[in-house]
């Protein structure tokens, strides 16, 4: 029974930043933009994130450090990739580099430096619940904020007004246009979401995950969320689904080998993305019913005035 | 901050202003780095030993170094740079920097290459590395004696024959102490992610292990040790700040004896090339104080490391009896020979668990 509320909660803490940089993600390519520079904001909202809070004190502000890091950076990608209508492919990848030359440069005084991480909720009674006390009561302001988010994105997407014209960027651009919604503001706002989720997702590195900054920290993260989103078919429901299931292979394929199961790790770490590209093939093969990729994703738009 | 406008000046000087004009009576030695010097393990000790022969010959020597150098084909172009700006000694500190530092070394003969851990060598390209299995043998002596589950974790990054004789060598010493002691092995697959060493430790943890071992380079195995209250190893550098109350000791690379030998040779016109293979006697590395522990088993792992020192005791003694029962073939005597240490492929008896890819 510990050890299946230990494996839970090792699969919660593991998930939470792919969750957090993936639905940000989400509704930036819902909006049609594809930012693939996630992994260089969050490698950026790391750095700051860990600066902030060993400046403070507070973990609370150093997150929001990351927040506003991984927005600054976001806003480069808006500038080029909008503003100026560069190639978004080509675009990420520079801001993906530049963001973990960028998070060295700024960290480098802080390795080696230590800080609080993040509290764990306690409420007397309820955490101490066996098996699921902990796992309900006992995680960080994180876990709890990444569900709010997704929960919040899904009710925006597809419960506001705001959500459907978003989703009409995405999907149209020239007819969203036409009815006179601003597209460029709009993707603007959902590229700089997308950044203020993966500076969130990185800080919760340092922050919560393990508390000290190290360059290059985030290992790779950041694409395992730009995958997910492809995963879950832009949808939020699925994308915690796919969020906790990439999650949970990675702590699942650890014990696997702590327990001596016969299984090659490397193949146990490969089995998420060979489960993104299963889904693909699935998407692109049944065409009634699921959504696709939106129709505008990764094309640039510049309006005619 | 002047780490920051270090590794500016690094940045710089990759982007090609490194300018050979300045004083020309100063031996320019020159030093290829993996990662950031910050990255508190690999990269950072050859720093330190870096900076350790600056203390000691700062006067007759200028150093110049390129950090976060990927392996590869840009490597070739940053050693060739070092080259070119009138460095006459070059160390490439990683493995994978073999083969460009061959190439540039039969390019250039008046200059003398150092590469760290490979095995290809030229008349102008020597190769250095420790036997870090020493070190993990002491560990495993303290480890034995400190495990009161009598499970040990050790996380593992790449199953090479670096890491499988630390693994081995870890078991034999623990098996001297208990017997029946078990070990459970995770490969990470790789030497750097901390919230996966993380991870792999949460889940040793989990399974019963209390004191965690790593072949991977960041302290977060270290804090989750710290965090649960159990005991761990360091790796590469002095990781003690991340667990005061749980690092027991850390094998230490030390490679400042070694550069300011080498570059003592070199400045005195005796440097030869070499393969210099160093153990705990050479002082090729060190290890960390004996810490968070009684001073019973400080005493056992004192001396296990004077023995080692002093050639008295090796590891690798034999018999070595490999985990399908048969005794391993002896090539060097009385012990396994370097070469059957250095190309390590298997487990030995004692540990349950299947070496990947046998």
């Amino acid at each position: 029974m510990e050890l299946i509320e230990a494996i839970i909660l090792a699969v919660l803490a593991a998930s939470t930043p792919l969750l957090i940089a993936a639905t940000g993600e989400l509704v930036t390519e819902r909006s049609g933009v594809l930012n693939l520079g996630v992994e260089g904001m969050m490698i950026v909202g790391a750095a700051c994130g860990f600066a902030g809070a060993w400046f403070t004190g507070s973990v609370f502000i150093g997150a929001l450090f990351g927040i506003v890091a991984g927005m600054l950076m976001s806003l480069v990608f808006a500038l080029m990739a909008l503003g100026l209508a560069v190639n978004q492919v080509a675009t990420g990848l520079a801001l993906t580099i530049l963001g973990i030359g960028l998070s060295g440069l700024i960290g480098a005084g802080f390795v080696g430096e230590r800080i609080t991480p993040a509290v764990h909720l306690y409420i007397p009674g309820l955490t101490d619940i066996p098996l699921i006390g902990r796992v309900l009561f006992g995680e960080d302001g994180f876990v709890y904020f990444s569900i709010a988010l997704i929960v919040g994105v899904w009710w925006f997407l597809y419960r506001t007004r705001a959500g459907l014209i978003l989703r009409a960027c995405g999907d149209n651009h020239v007819s969203a246009h036409a009815l006179g919604y601003p597209v460029l503001r709009i993707r603007t706002f959902a590229v700089m979401f997308g950044g203020a989720c993966a500076g969130l997702a990185g800080a919760y590195l340092p922050l919560a995950y393990t508390p000290f900054f190290i360059p290059g920290m985030t290992a790779g993260r950041g694409w395992i969320a730009l995958a997910l989103v492809v995963f879950a078919s832009w949808r939020p429901g699925r994308l915690v689904v796919g969020a906790y299931l990439f999650g949970a292979v990675t702590i699942l394929q650890l014990h696997a080998q702590g327990w001596g199961v016969g299984i090659p790790s490397q193949f146990m770490s490969a089995l998420p993305y060979l489960a993104t590209v299963i889904v693909l093939v699935l998407l692109s093969r049944a065409r009634t019913g699921g959504s696709t990729a939106p129709a505008a994703l990764g094309t640039v738009f510049v309006p005619d005035r | 901050m002047r780490k920051s406008l270090r590794a500016l000046a690094a940045g710089l000087l990759l982007a090609g202003s490194v300018s050979a004009a300045s004083a020309a009576d100063k031996l320019k030695v020159g030093f290829i780095y993996l990662g950031p010097i910050g990255d508190l393990g690999w990269t950072y000790q050859h720093d330190l030993g870096r900076q350790a022969l600056v203390k000691e010959l700062g006067d007759k020597i200028e150093t110049t170094y390129l950090e976060n150098v990927p392996e590869g084909p840009d490597a070739e172009r940053a050693i060739e740079q070092l080259v070119r700006a009138g460095n006459k000694l070059i160390f490439t500190t990683s493995f994978g920097y073999m083969d460009p530092t061959l190439k540039v070394a039969k390019k250039y003969p008046n200059v003398h290459f150092e590469h760290a851990t490979g095995y290809k060598r030229d008349k102008n390209m020597s190769t250095y590395s420790a036997k870090w299995y020493q070190g993990r043998y002491i560990q495993g002596l303290i480890a034995a004696k400190m495990s009161k589950s009598g499970v040990l974790g050790y996380i593992g990054s790449f199953p090479i024959p670096e890491v499988v004789s630390g693994i081995n060598a870890t078991i034999l010493a623990a098996q001297t102490i208990n017997p029946n002691i078990k070990v459970k092995i995770i490969w990470a697959n790789t030497w750097f992610d901390p919230g996966k060493e993380a991870d792999a430790a949460k889940a040793l943890i989990d399974q019963g292990a209390d004191v965690i071992m790593q072949h991977t380079d960041s302290p977060a195995a270290m804090q989750i040790a710290s965090e649960r209250g159990k005991l761990a190893f360091g790796q590469d550098s002095e990781m003690i700040k991340f667990g005061p109350k749980t690092q027991l000791t850390s094998i230490l690379d030390t490679w400042g004896p070694y550069y300011i030998e080498r570059v003592k040779a070199e400045l005195a016109g005796t440097w030869k090339s070499e393969d210099t293979w160093g153990g705990l006697d050479s002082h090729m590395f060190a290890m960390a104080p004996y810490t968070n522990m009684p001073d019973d088993v400080k005493k056992i792992a004192e001396d296990a490391q004077a023995a080692i020192t002093a050639g008295k005791l090796h590891p690798f003694k034999c018999p070595v009896i490999g985990q399908d029962g048969k005794e391993v073939e002896c090539k060097g005597g009385a012990n396994l020979a370097d070469g059957q240490i250095l190309g390590m492929n298997f487990y030995v008896k004692g540990i349950d668990d299947k070496l990947p890819g046998k």
